[in-house]
């Protein structure tokens, strides 16, 4: 039998490569791949899976009867404005109310100094944007939220993780690493903080440390890029002040109406130093040419007509609700050897498998058990994370959330059978993270 | 024809749901280029009733993976009496489980990589570093490991150490129970497909796989510009005749209907071609091997599935 032939008879003939832009690409899209692991989460939007994963906002709690008359309001009264192109910065009334908001974290701000973008994403994009060449360091904490790390990644900026313990950043981590880096001829751009109820982690940045960090940044010329998407979502009604409340100079504060009214709208902002809000404005002008007019209409009014501190008091509850159905659930059904922390507000726990483990190795299975959650590894940029994993108890159902932790435990039975029968995974860890969707960030 | 309706099947509950989803997509567009009335259903809770309310003239299945590719749901088609095209329930059941396909195949005097299979709970029993070591006695190394059921290259990896096994029996049991371990063959990977035709199942030109690392996986599948493909595959003619046949026997003698891929090795060292698995519900995805065979054959893909559609139509 003769071997293969391996010249084609005709050069090119047959020859179907499917990407004839293959060598256009710029080099941050290296990482841009199909993944078996995003692709699961196809499987959590059916509904026979209790999907852990996803941070989707409890929308039901909405006044959407409500909201519904105040939009056809908005289009009969002022649709020739609001469906027209806008401002770069952002509607300055809409701007005004976001110092009202802001004002109850303790920033005082001036509307001049918002831009408004296409949700918080989008203002950390531009900042990132303005901020980072390729090969620029940012600081991020140990673990980061995974849309965060596709935006620096996007920008070719190395991201240097810092330790987070039960009460957020570490400063002495912090004064580590950043000497590290001095003594490498190396200097951060910037510190990329989620203090309140962190997405990935569920921990707060004890306020005790709040003064020193900002010192800290201060001292090395690290500007602090604070995101606080989930700063008014305290169950017990807490407050903690804003970094921004306490220095101004140095911090560009990101927020956003995602988790205080729907992200469905894509309204959040920046507040920025006047110079640096200058750039900002130029970079969201050439990304949108100027964020939605209509949403921003419907969120100004809708600050305007209704309680919606009130509301934020419901989602609250709700959130409360379900966080308390995790942690009992997880108390109840997660095997020993399992560790998890324990958020007073926002969305997410944070938990630790056994030793051996691996949050993203024994995914699959999970889905097969109709369960999903986001592996620990989409939340680093340095393929740490396989023992740790992220779970949502935002948007199921408390009864959900407790068949879901139910599921979760016989997946960790199974992998700790195979442990037992084939060793430690350590080395079994895939080569880098692989981040999943956008709906799961 | 023209007002011939079809519920195309996407989706479904398995790991390969999203492709599903991007073939099922793909694969109505190109009906309805034909004429076609067609639905995109998911295979969930409201399928049986649907299929009670607006029965199709017949469905398409572009699900893969789990229960429309292990006869499941074919096998709720046939309790309803709906035409389909693909296989039926029972050969889906042969073919889906790679360790019975190969067996079936060799018995028919195909090769195909020699292998074992091992059941998670047989390394528990046994005790696992025992068991390895007496499938790599018998096999050798380089190793090749996959899930016996599941397509998209879930689960396989080429273990070419025995420090890897253990890592990759692991990564394998993810996605299911049983572990085929199969002897690796160096070589060119091709894939046929086979239709039905009126004058029996034909075997369309076979696509030579050359993934640019090495390794055929998920992201050299799915990620555009992974892979290089050579569809005619580069094959002297008479090997390319015996993959042909290869592909047409596994069809007829697991007992394939409408449409098949095998998946076979043409080894490097001068060996036939060997089976390597069959896929009853073939992806049909911008990036899938069916759709560049249908092009080099002449046809499109809107064509050839009508055609298929008629013949189960006819066949009801």
């Amino acid at each position: 039998m003769t071997t293969p032939k391996r010249e084609a008879a005709v050069s090119g003939r047959g020859r179907r490569s499917l990407d004839p832009h293959l060598s256009r690409y710029a080099q941050r899209t290296a990482g841009m791949t199909a993944s078996e692991i995003r692709a699961l989460f196809a499987v959590a939007s059916r509904p026979e899976v209790v999907s852990l994963a996803g941070g989707m906002p409890h929308l039901a709690a909405l006044p959407l009867d409500t909201l519904a008359t105040e939009v056809q309001e908005l289009i009969a009264t002022e649709g020739l404005t609001a469906l027209q192109y806008g401002s770069a910065q952002g509607a300055p009334a809409l701007r005004e109310q976001i110092c009202e908001v802001m004002a109850i974290e303790g920033i005082r701000a001036h509307a001049d100094d918002i831009v408004v973008t296409v949700g918080s994403q989008m203002a950390l994009d531009i900042v990132t944007r303005i901020f980072c060449d390729p090969g620029d360091i940012v600081l991020a904490e140990a673990p980061s939220y995974v849309g965060a790390l596709g935006t620096f990644t996007a920008y070719q900026a190395s991201v240097v993780h810092v330790e987070m313990d039960d009460d957020g950043l570490v400063p002495s981590a912090l004064r580590e690493a950043l000497a590290a880096l001095a003594s490498q001829g190396r200097r951060a751009k910037f510190l990329y903080t989620i203090p309140n109820f962190h997405n990935p982690a569920g921990v707060t940045l004890a306020v005790r440390r709040r003064a020193e960090i900002l010192q800290i940044c201060a001292t090395h010329g690290v500007l602090v890029v604070e995101d606080n998407p989930y700063g008014l979502l305290g169950f017990d009604g807490q407050i903690y002040p804003a970094l921004r409340s306490m220095e101004s100079d140095n911090v560009v504060y990101l927020g956003s109406f995602s988790k205080t009214f729907a992200p469905g709208l894509r309204v959040g902002w920046a507040l920025a130093p006047h110079a640096v809000r200058e750039k900002l404005v130029l970079a969201a002008e050439s990304a949108t040419l100027c964020p939605p007019a209509f949403t921003q209409a419907v969120v100004s009014r809708y600050l305007a007509a209704n309680d919606w501190k009130g509301q934020i008091k419901v989602y609250r509850e709700a959130y409360r609700e379900r966080r308390d159905a995790t942690l009992a659930a997880m108390e109840q059904y997660l095997p020993d050897g399992c560790r998890w922390t324990h958020p007073d507000g926002g969305f997410y726990v944070w938990l630790t498998v056994p030793e051996g483990l691996d949050a993203k190795a024994m995914l699959p299975r999970a889905v097969t058990a109709r369960v999903a959650y986001v592996p620990g590894t989409a939340f680093y940029a340095d393929s740490f994370g396989s023992r740790q994993l992220r779970l949502s108890f935002c948007y199921p159902t408390p009864e959900r959330i407790r068949e879901g932790v139910r599921r979760l435990a016989t997946v960790l039975a199974g992998e700790l059978d195979l442990l037992r029968t084939f060793g430690s995974v350590h080395e079994r860890r895939l080569p880098g993270p692989q981040s999943p969707s956008p709906d799961t960030a | 024809m023209n007002e011939r309706t079809v519920a195309v099947l996407a989706g479904g509950l398995s790991h390969e749901r999203d492709v599903s989803i991007r073939s099922g997509r793909r694969l109505a567009a190109a009906l309805r280029e034909t004429g076609l009335i067609v639905e995109e259903w998911d295979a969930d809770s409201a399928l049986v009733a649907r299929l009670a309310a607006r029965r199709p003239d017949a469905v398409v299945i572009a699900l893969h993976g789990g229960a429309g590719e292990n006869g499941a749901v074919q096998s709720v088609l046939e309790m309803l009496g709906v035409p389909f095209v693909g296989t039926d329930a029972g050969a889906c059941r042969r073919a889906w489980d790679k360790p019975i396909a190969k067996a079936r195949l060799v018995e028919a005097g195909l090769a195909t990589p020699d292998w074992v299979a091992l059941p998670q709970s047989i390394f528990r029993e046994l005790g696992a570093q025992s068991v390895l070591d007496a499938l790599v006695a018998r096999l050798g190394l380089p190793l090749m490991l996959k899930p016996d059921q599941g397509g998209s290259a879930l689960g396989a990896h080429v273990v070419r150490s025995e420090v890897e096994l253990p890592t990759a029996m692991v990564g394998c049991l993810a996605y299911s129970d049983t572990v085929l371990a199969e002897r690796f063959v160096d070589g060119v990977e091709v894939a046929v497909t086979v239709i039905d035709a009126a004058e029996g199942p034909q075997a369309l030109p076979a696509v030579e796989i050359a993934p640019e690392s090495g390794v055929y996986d998920y992201a050299a599948r799915y990620t555009a510009g992974f892979t290089t493909f050579h569809c005619p595959a580069r094959l002297e003619p008479a090997m390319a005749k015996s993959v042909a046949d290869l592909a047409v026997r596994a069809h007829t003698v697991l007992g394939l209907r409408d449409v098949s891929r095998t998946d076979a090795i043409v080894p490097s060292d001068g060996r036939p071609a060997q089976f390597l698995e069959v896929n009853v519900s073939p992806g049909l995805t911008e990036t899938s091997l069916l759709p560049m065979a249908v092009e080099e054959y002449g046809s499109t893909m809107g064509a050839v599935f009508r055609d298929l559609i008629e013949r189960a139509i006819a066949r009801s």
